[in-house]
């Protein structure tokens, strides 16, 4: 047995871990500087003085100056931005133009409000598109039950074009409104969550578990899954064990993208609920030209959307190590 | 172009989407023209009215009817997408495109970019560029542009690099073409189709995330209205007519549904990929399970580990049945070597499957007797839970496969070892350690060096030979009686494949299992097998033992053997090949070798000689070990 290709030592494989993870990280910090550099930029890409636009025409130029002051915009461009990303470091966020208030205060008091929204869609969502994908794919492989597959595709396709916010007016119509089961607006109590949730996490569940079912059933096609038959495990075995880490590997990448989309739905969602988080704010901010806070809330959501990319690479790179191995 | 098209459409759903975009399209021309007085019309009198005969959908806080003012206000929300759209598009091109012209260095400045870009959803660019631009409908237009320019730059690229690898780009520019003209001439007219596909599915996701942003009041402003700002206006009086504030809702759906369906249609005639698949396919007839398709034949020999009486293997093709495998009967000795040899398409794996209980719907599985070690596999009629739960475990304990692709045939997701030790888990009785300890020992023993570790590493460490190993591995993690290896070494290199059968060999003879060896080439069955099955359009056409391989009787397997050279062979001459294909599947009349057969006469072609037993020996030809003068004739 001479012709045996020689393995990888201990030292390389641990080595392959170590440059994934110095590549993702180098990926981290790449992105949060871009971020946080586009929302520094915000403000100065603005046509016009923001200041007078935000304050109005009114308002007497040495208040604009007082408060252009205040803002730090008479200083030099790069003493700005040293500011400003001292001030993330030290929760320094700014003030609000119309207000006069920290925006670190205001997004302290309602990121929670926006999390306990975001996260259970999240769970929701992802706990019910698996398991739904993978039925789907169990019961319509190799062409069995055509109608369950046809009305399953068709539903998914329909419910998972309609966009949030429409699902958030036809549950107040239907179930706040007409029926009076649940509260429409407000962050009042446990059901006060259930319709906002489920506005928020209904379309992805499907066009997820669309998603996961293709996926699935490529993986029942494959070769290591006829291995798997062959060892004759239960088929709940072969569906969970054999075909389910394959098939999460291939959709998590549009999965995380999906998830994130989510998580910036929550501007509609709150509107419409009344929910008092980031989204409400930052329409108002946005209206209002009072862009130190519209400013921080989106950088906030663009981190957030960071989190989510970096976790989807590492639980891909725990469930699949090839991907630690590819560029990326 | 106008045929595919054309035959898009045909089916229901895109015949469908055609009409919901002509009705879009209609509305958006002529909606302000007819019904725009209308709906502007205020009327104090009947402000928040509920629907009605008059009112369709009710009237809002001025008394203006909701349904004429949605009709009116599909012109503003379609031209806006449209606006949008275009911009995204436009960046996209430039973008997308202007890697290659500015060259690599930049080219690849501007790559990274878009990378970074496309990692954010698009809902939060448009947010980033509507705190910019600011509330307004113009601004929201370009915000929604640009945040979509960055997902059309990414399929931009992914497009022209596609045409970059063409040939005749390439040729362009070797030749001295400059990359302005390889644009224009060739890049630019090339992604044309895929882009107004793309463009098309992009428009239905931009109408959507424009009703969103006047919904949020960012986008039109009063007194101009699309269906986002009715849908906005309409929830302030949701207390007041529930139902009929949803209508904008539903212009927004059906009309982002037609962008998006018309798409996808268009990309489904044209064969470019997009993003969602719809799966709609040909209707499948599926047939039910016949069993009563049996013949008389010889009872089932006892002291077989395979007893395999009349086996068919079907498939549904339409309304009819084709049957790749045709009445095959054979036994399996313990501890025997048999080898299953035949051209591509004869049906050897399939009736291999179809042993090892491996064939799945529509594949249907019918015999007079299917038995494994003193079990009939196929009594299918009155099984239950026990049964079943038995039969999984006797084939799992006694019987090993071994496929032909190793570098597919394990899970990449798993480790090695665990691959081997779930085997001893789920139906030897071991414990995680035992099982563990037993898998790294069955590692050692098909020769793979330092198992230990080995058993921690994932199939892509492994070499492909070091794969059909571990394979080989898991086959006999417990003990098996009967190995069934379908071309174990068709995928390896001749010195990896010479290793492979030798330690399928060892293995057998110190575990005492049968073996099954599936192979189209005859010299790998003589040199592993005591006894051989030819096999030919799905039924055994000859039986013999290795040994005999070189008298064999019908002419099928004679030009097999004659296929393979060896030391006597003249190498002067050319390899004799049989001419001709195995026929496909499917009635056939007479002896289905006669088309290719040198002694084919009339009786052949008409009738279908019987397999006739004769000692240890089967045969079924007419001529059988009639001298094959003639067969030097044809293939010269």
């Amino acid at each position: 047995m001479t012709t045996e290709v020689l393995a990888p030592s201990r030292a390389v494989i641990s080595n392959r871990w170590v440059r994934f993870a110095f590549r993702r990280l180098g990926r981290l910090i790449v992105s949060v500087w871009v971020v946080v550099t586009a929302a520094f930029a915000i403000i100065h890409l603005i046509p016009g003085d923001p200041v007078r636009a935000a304050m109005g025409m009114t308002v007497s130029p040495e208040i604009v100056e007082a408060r252009r002051e205040l803002l730090g915009l008479n200083l030099p461009l790069w003493e700005q931005y040293l500011r400003f990303w001292r001030g993330l470091f030290t929760g320094d966020l700014g003030t609000s133009i119309m207000t006069g208030l920290p925006v670190g205060d205001i997004i302290g008091y309602q990121l929670p409000a926006t999390l306990s929204l975001a996260l259970p869609a999240f769970l929701v969502a992802i706990g019910l598109a698996i398991p739904l994908g993978v039925t789907m794919a169990v019961i319509t492989r190799n062409g069995r039950a055509r109608r369950t597959e046809l009305g399953f595709v068709g539903t998914s396709v329909v419910m998972g074009t309609i966009p949030d916010f429409i699902y958030g007016i036809i549950f107040i119509a239907l179930f706040g409104v007409s029926l009076h089961w649940l509260p429409v607006a407000g962050r009042r109590g446990f059901t006060s969550y259930i319709l906002p949730v489920v506005a928020l996490a209904i379309a992805p569940i499907l066009v997820l578990a669309r998603i996961v079912r293709v996926e699935v059933l490529a993986v029942l096609r494959t070769d290591y899954v006829r291995t798997a038959r062959a060892k004759r495990l239960a088929n709940w075995q072969i569906y969970t064990k054999h075909a389910l880490p394959n098939a999460i590997t291939a959709t998590l990448t549009l999965a995380g993208m999906l998830l994130a989309t989510m998580c910036i739905s929550t501007v509609f969602v709150e509107n419409i609920f009344a929910w008092p988080g980031l989204g409400q704010t930052i329409v108002g901010a946005i209206t209002s030209k009072d862009y130190p806070v519209a400013q921080a809330i989106i950088l906030i959501y663009a981190l957030a959307v960071i989190i989510i990319n970096t976790v989807v690479d590492l639980v891909l790179a725990i469930i699949d190590p090839r991907s630690t191995v590819s560029e990326g | 172009m106008a045929t595919p098209i054309k035959r898009a459409f045909r089916t229901p759903l895109a015949f469908a989407a055609l009409v919901m975009i002509s009705i879009v399209a209609l509305l958006a021309i002529f909606g302000p023209i007819i019904w725009g007085a209308q709906a502007s019309e205020v009327n104090i009198s009947n402000m928040l009215a509920p629907p009605s005969w008059e009112h369709w959908a009710g009237t809002d806080a001025l008394g203006r009817d909701l349904f004429t003012r949605v009709l009116v206000a599909t012109r503003l929300t379609v031209l806006l997408t449209l606006e949008a759209t275009a911009i995204g598009v436009s960046g996209g091109i430039l973008f997308g495109c202007g890697p290659f012209l500015l060259g690599p260095r930049f080219g690849k400045a501007v790559t990274w970019f878009i990378g970074i870009a496309v990692a954010f959803p698009g809902l939060l660019l448009a947010l980033f560029f509507a705190i910019i631009f600011g509330a307004g409908a113009s601004s929201a237009a370009l915000a929604l542009g640009l945040a979509s320019a960055p997902s059309f730059a990414r399929l931009c690229q992914t497009l022209v690099a596609g045409i970059l690898a063409r040939d005749y780009v390439g040729a362009a520019q070797i030749s001295g073409s400059g990359r302005f003209r390889i644009l224009i001439r060739h890049i630019l007219p090339n992604i044309g189709e895929p882009l107004i596909v793309n463009a098309t599915i992009g428009a239905g996701s931009v109408l959507l995330s424009f009703a969103g942003l006047s919904f949020l009041g960012l986008g039109v402003q009063a007194p101009a209205y699309d269906w986002g700002r009715l849908l906005m206006e309409c929830l302030r009086s949701i207390y007041v007519h529930p139902i009929a504030s949803v209508t904008p809702g539903v212009a927004v759906v059906l009309a982002g549904l037609a962008f998006n369906l018309t798409g996808e249609s268009l990309a489904h005639a044209l064969g470019i990929t997009s993003l969602g698949d719809l799966g709609l396919r040909a209707k499948i007839r599926s047939l039910r399970h016949d069993p009563s398709i049996t013949l008389d034949t010889d009872e089932p020999t006892q002291d077989a580990i395979v007893c395999v009486r009349d086996l068919h293997v079907g498939f549904p093709a339409g309304l009819d049945i084709v049957e790749p495998v045709r009445g095959v009967s054979f036994d399996i000795f313990a501890g025997e070597a048999v080898g299953l040899v035949g051209e591509s398409g004869c049906g050897k794996s399939l009736t291999a499957l179809a042993v090892a209980q491996l064939l799945e719907e529509p594949a249907q599985v019918w015999a007079h007797s299917l038995i494994f070690h003193g079990t009939e596999l196929l009594d299918c009629g009155n099984d239950n839970k026990e049964t079943t739960k038995a039969r999984n475990h006797l084939l799992g304990t006694s019987m090993a496969m071994i496929f032909q692709d190793p570098m597919t045939s394990l899970n990449p997701t798993r480790r090695v070892g665990e691959q081997l030790a779930e085997l001893g888990r789920v139906h030897g009785g071991l414990n995680h350690r035992q099982a563990r300890l037993r898998a790294i020992e069955r590692l050692g023993a098909v020769r793979i060096t330092n198992p230990e570790r080995r058993a921690r590493q994932y199939p892509y460490e492994f070499s492909g030979g070091m794969r059909q190993r571990a394979m080989i591995g898991v086959g006999v993690m417990l003990t098996p009686k009967l190995i069934i290896a379908d071309e174990p070494t068709t995928a390896l290199d001749v010195i990896v494949q010479e290793q492979i059968l030798d330690l399928l060999g060892a293995i057998r003879r110190e575990d005492g299992a049968a073996l099954l060896l599936i192979s189209h080439d005859v010299s790998v069955v003589r040199e592993v097998c005591s006894r051989i099955l030819v096999m030919y359009a799905g039924r055994i056409i000859e039986e013999l033992p290795s040994a005999d391989l070189d008298q064999a009787r019908h002419p099928y397997t004679r030009l097999l053997v004659a296929a393979v050279p060896n030391m006597t062979t003249d190498i002067t001459q050319p390899l004799p090949t049989i001419p001709g294909r195995p026929p496909e599947p499917g009635p056939i009349v007479g002896c289905s070798f006669s088309p290719r057969c040198p002694l084919a006469d009339d009786r052949c072609r008409s009738t279908d000689p019987d397999l006739i037993t004769n000692g240890n020996t089967r045969v079924a030809c007419w001529h059988a070990g009639q001298p094959l003068v003639q067969i030097a004739e044809v293939v010269e």
